[in-house]
C-alpha cells in the first residue's frame, strides 16, 4: 500500500541542519512523540496507513524468515536476513514515488518489497539461478549491489541525469555502515553535492559490518560525515517507522525542490547473522542482542497501533494468514524456479555478437552434446 | 566426490625429504600455522584486513592469531580495500612487513589502482632504494556455491604487471611453507589462496627449513609419460583427478603443479614437455588472454621440436563468472581436461 505523498512546507526544506539529536517519532514503549522534532511530518499518517506499514513489515519479516529456512534446507546458496531493520527499510521506501530510483545494496529486501518486486524474484540470485531478478526499469529499482559502497556513485549518476533534464523525481540510495569507509561513497558524497543532484544517501546503520562494530568504520556519528561535503545529515532512529518515513519525506522533497542531497543514518541493528554463513556469537555478546530485542521495530509499531486503539485481533490475524500466504507462494515459487540451461552462460555478455564467445559456446555445446549431458 | 580418491600431492614426487614433524591439516589450517610461524619468528610483521581478528577471517585462516598476538599485529580494518593496501605501504616505509587479505577475489579491485600504480611500482620509482615487503593474500576461484564477486580468478591482471611476484599453493604442505616464503619476500607478493581446497586435508612438515623448496619452483606432483598438465591453485587437484581416470583408461599423464605465476619456472615445465611431447595448460580464470596463453607461447617457442601436438588450453570462458546454477559447466573438471588431452593425442 502506499502511504499518501505529503507536501513540505517550503521552510522546512533547510531546518534540520540545525537538528543534532536522534529523530524518534514513536518512543519505545509505542507512543506517538507529539512535539518532537519532524514529527509534523507524519502528522498525517492515520491509523488505515499505520496499519499498512506494520502489514508491510509483519509480511517482509515473514518473508525474510522463509528465505532462511529455504536456505538452511539447501534451496538457497546464501541469504542475508534483513530481521531487525523492517521499519528502516519499508519507512523510506515507502516514502518513494514511483517515479523516483533506488540503489540498493543485498540486504534490501524489504526495500525490494515495497518496489512491487515479486519475492520469488528476488531468491533468483541468492539460488544461484541467475545474477538478478527483475528489469530495473519496471520497478525503479536497480539490480542489488554486492560490492558495497559502488551503488551510491550510481545512483548519484542516475540524479545527475534528472538534474541534467531538471526532472523533478528524486533516487534513493541504500548503503550499510561499513560501506562508508569504502571510497565509492566519499566519491559519490562529493560528486552529489557538487552538483547538487536528487539524491537521498540512506545508511542503515546496523552496528555490524560482519564481525566489525561501527566504531571501527567511524567514530563520529555517520550523519555528521555529511557536513563536511556541505551535505544536511540527520540521525533518525532507525527501529521507529515513523521517523525514518519523517526524514526520508523531507529528505526527498529537498531532492524534488533542488535543494541537493541529503544524508540520512538509520540506526537499526542487524537481528540476525550477516549472511546464513556467518554465525554472530564469535564476535558479539549475548547480552548485546537481547538489548536490541527489546526495541524490535515491529514490536514498538504493534504497541503504537494498541496505543491508539486501532489494531484488533481481526487485524492481527488478517496480517498474520496475509504473511503466512506469502511465505507459502516464496517457497512453492522458490521450489519450482527452473534451472538455467548451460546455453544461458553465454548470454548477455555483450549487446552485439561476439566472435570468440560464439566460438567457446559452439564448441562447448557440442562438447555435451558428444557426452550426452545437455539434458 | 571424485577428489576423495586422488593422492595426497606432498606425497607425490616432491624435491624436499620431510626433515622433522609431519602433520595432517587442511590448507586452511596450514596457512593459519604457516602465519602464526612466521609472526613468531618476526615481531615486525602485522596482518591487516577486513573481519580477520575476532572472527578469524571469513575462511578463519586467521583464527585465533589475534587473541595469542594481540590487536597491534593482527588488525580489523575498516571496509576499504584501497586503504588496506594503501596503509600498508606506510607500514612497509616504517619497517613492517605486512601481510594484507582481501576478503574475496572479487573484491580486489578498490585495491588494484594502490597494488599496480604504487606497490608493483615502488622499488623501480626509488631506483632500488626502498622496496615493499608486502604480502596480498587473496582467495580466488569457484565451485563453492557462492554469490557474485566470489568466485573469480583474476591472477593474470597481476601477473601481467611487472614487479609484483605471485604465487598459488595447491595443497596444505605447499601453503604452509609458500605463505612464509612469500612473507619473506622482500618484493610484494600476490599469495593467491584456492579456496575450495581450503578444506583439503594434505601432509605438512612443520620442521622443513624453508629453501627445501625455492617458492618460484614448479614440482611435478605426478609422473607420467604421454602428455603433461600444467595446473596451479585450485586445479592442480582436478588435474590429479584426471590423471588418475586416464590411468585406468590407458593414458599416461605427467601432473606439474606451477605454484609460481610470476615468475613462471618454465625449465621444470619444458623439461616434462620435452619428455611427453604434449601439453594442456588448466585454469580456471578465462582462455582468452590468461596465463595459458603466456606459457603456451614460450613452450612453443623452447620446445617446438619436442611437440607432438598443438599446446592446448582448458579453462573458464569469455563471459563473466556465471550464478552457481552454471558454474559447473563453466569450471574445468576432470572430463574437460582428459577431452583435451585426446584432443592432444590425436590431432
Amino acid at each position: 500500500m502506499a502511504i499518501a505523498q505529503l507536501k513540505v512546507p517550503a521552510e522546512r526544506l533547510t531546518a534540520w541542519a540545525d537538528y543534532d539529536g536522534l529523530v524518534q517519532l514513536i518512543s519505545v514503549d509505542g507512543q506517538r512523540t507529539v512535539g518532537c522534532p519532524h514529527w509534523d511530518l507524519v502528522a498525517d499518517v492515520d491509523a488505515l496507513q499505520l496499519r499498512d506499514l506494520y502489514r508491510d513489515m509483519a509480511i517482509v519479516r515473514r518473508l525474510d524468515a522463509e528465505a532462511m529456512a529455504l536456505q538452511r534446507q539447501g534451496e538457497l546458496g546464501l541469504w542475508a536476513p534483513l530481521l531487525g531493520q523492517e521499519a528502516a527499510q519499508v519507512g523510506s521506501a515507502r516514502a518513494l514515488r514511483p517515479d523516483d530510483f533506488a540503489f540498493t545494496s543485498y540486504r534490501e529486501h524489504g526495500v525490494a518489497y515495497c518496489r512491487g518486486v515479486d519475492p520469488v524474484d528476488m531468491l533468483r540470485m541468492w539460488r544461484g539461478s541467475g545474477l538478478s531478478g527483475w528489469d530495473p526499469a519496471r520497478y525503479n529499482l536497480a539490480t542489488p549491489a554486492i560490492i558495497v559502497g559502488s551503488q551510491a556513485l550510481h545512483a548519484t549518476g542516475y540524479a545527475l541525469g534528472l538534474t541534467l533534464e531538471d526532472a523533478k523525481s528524486a533516487v534513493i540510495t541504500y548503503f550499510g555502515d561499513g560501506a562508508t569507509s569504502e571510497g565509492d561513497i566519499a566519491e559519490a558524497l562529493g560528486f552529489a553535492a557538487s552538483y547538487m543532484v536528487p539524491v537521498v544517501f540512506f545508511c542503515q546503520n546496523n552496528q555490524w559490518a560482519i564481525s566489525e562494530p561501527v566504531r571501527l568504520q567511524s567514530h563520529a556519528s555517520i550523519a555528521q560525515r555529511g557536513r563536511g561535503y556541505g551535505i544536511p545529515g540527520v540521525q533518525v532512529d532507525g527501529n521507529d517507522v515513523l521517523a525514518v518515513l519523517a526524514a526520508t519525506r523531507l529528505a526527498l522533497a529537498r531532492a524534488y525542490a533542488g535543494q541537493g542531497p541529503t544524508l540520512i543514518e538509520a540506526v537499526t541493528y542487524r537481528m540476525g547473522p550477516h549472511t546464513t554463513s556467518d554465525d554472530p556469537t564469535r564476535y558479539r555478546s549475548r547480552a548485546e542482542e537481547e538489548e536490541w530485542r527489546a526495541k524490535d521495530p515491529l514490536v514498538r509499531l504493534r504497541a503504537l497501533l494498541h496505543s491508539e486503539g486501532v489494531a484488533d485481533d481481526g487485524f492481527e490475524h488478517e496480517v498474520a494468514a496475509a504473511a503466512g500466504n506469502a511465505a507459502t507462494a516464496l517457497r512453492s515459487g522458490v521450489l519450482d524456479m527452473p534451472n538455467p540451461e548451460p546455453a544461458a552462460l553465454f548470454e548477455h555478455v555483450y549487446a552485439d555478437p561476439h566472435p570468440l564467445l560464439e566460438a567457446e559456446r559452439d564448441a562447448y555445446l557440442q562438447y555435451l552434446a558428444e557426452y550426452d549431458e545437455v539434458s | 566426490m571424485a577428489i576423495a580418491t586422488v593422492a595426497n600431492p606432498t606425497t607425490a614426487v616432491d624435491t624436499s625429504a620431510a626433515t622433522g614433524h609431519v602433520a595432517t591439516m587442511s590448507l586452511g589450517k596450514a596457512l593459519n600455522a604457516g602465519l602464526r610461524q612466521a609472526m613468531t619468528n618476526d615481531p615486525k610483521i602485522v596482518l591487516m584486513g577486513e573481519d580477520i581478528g575476532k572472527l578469524g577471517g571469513v575462511f578463519r585462516v586467521t583464527e585465533g592469531l589475534q587473541a595469542d598476538f594481540g590487536e597491534r599485529r593482527v588488525i580489523d580494518t575498516p571496509l576499504a580495500e584501497s586503504g588496506v593496501i594503501g596503509t600498508a605501504v606506510g607500514l612497509a616505509l616504517r619497517g613492517y612487513r605486512p601481510v594484507c587479505e582481501i576478503q574475496f577475489d572479487g573484491f580486489v579491485y578498490p585495491a588494484f589502482d594502490q597494488i599496480v600504480s604504487q606497490v608493483a611500482k615502488f622499488r623501480y620509482r626509488n631506483e632500488g632504494r626502498v622496496g615493499l615487503p608486502i604480502t596480498i593474500r587473496i582467495p580466488y576461484g569457484g565451485g563453492i556455491g557462492a554469490v557474485e564477486h566470489h568466485s573469480e580468478s583474476p591472477e593474470a591482471y597481476f601477473a601481467h604487471t611487472a614487479g609484483l611476484r605471485v604465487v598459488t599453493p595447491s595443497n596444505a604442505g605447499d601453503a604452509h611453507r609458500m605463505i612464509q616464503q612469500a612473507i619473506a619476500s622482500d618484493d610484494p607478493v600476490i599469495f593467491f589462496e584456492p579456496k575450495r581446497r581450503y578444506w583439503e586435508k594434505g601432509d605438512v612438515d612443520t620442521d622443513a627449513p624453508l629453501d627445501a623448496m625455492p617458492l618460484h619452483r614448479a614440482r611435478v606432483v605426478r609422473e607420467g609419460t604421454d602428455i603433461t598438465v600444467a595446473a596451479y591453485g585450485p586445479m592442480v587437484t582436478t588435474s590429479l583427478e584426471a590423471a588418475g581416470i586416464g590411468a585406468e583408461e590407458g593414458t599416461s599423464l605427467e601432473v606439474v603443479d606451477l605454484r609460481s605465476l610470476s615468475p613462471i619456472d618454465f625449465e621444470t615445465l619444458e623439461t616434462s614437455v620435452r619428455k611427453t611431447g604434449r601439453l594442456v595448460v588448466v585454469h580456471e580464470a578465462p582462455v582468452f588472454g590468461g596465463l595459458g596463453a603466456e606459457i603456451a607461447a614460450r613452450v612453443g617457442e623452447n620446445c617446438f621440436y619436442s611437440l607432438e601436438a598443438p599446446v592446448r588450453r582448458v579453462g573458464g570462458f569469455a563471459t563473466p563468472y556465471p550464478p552457481s546454477k552454471l558454474e559447473r559447466h563453466f569450471l574445468p573438471d576432470a572430463d574437460r581436461i582428459l577431452h583435451e588431452v585426446d584432443r592432444c593425442l590425436q590431432p
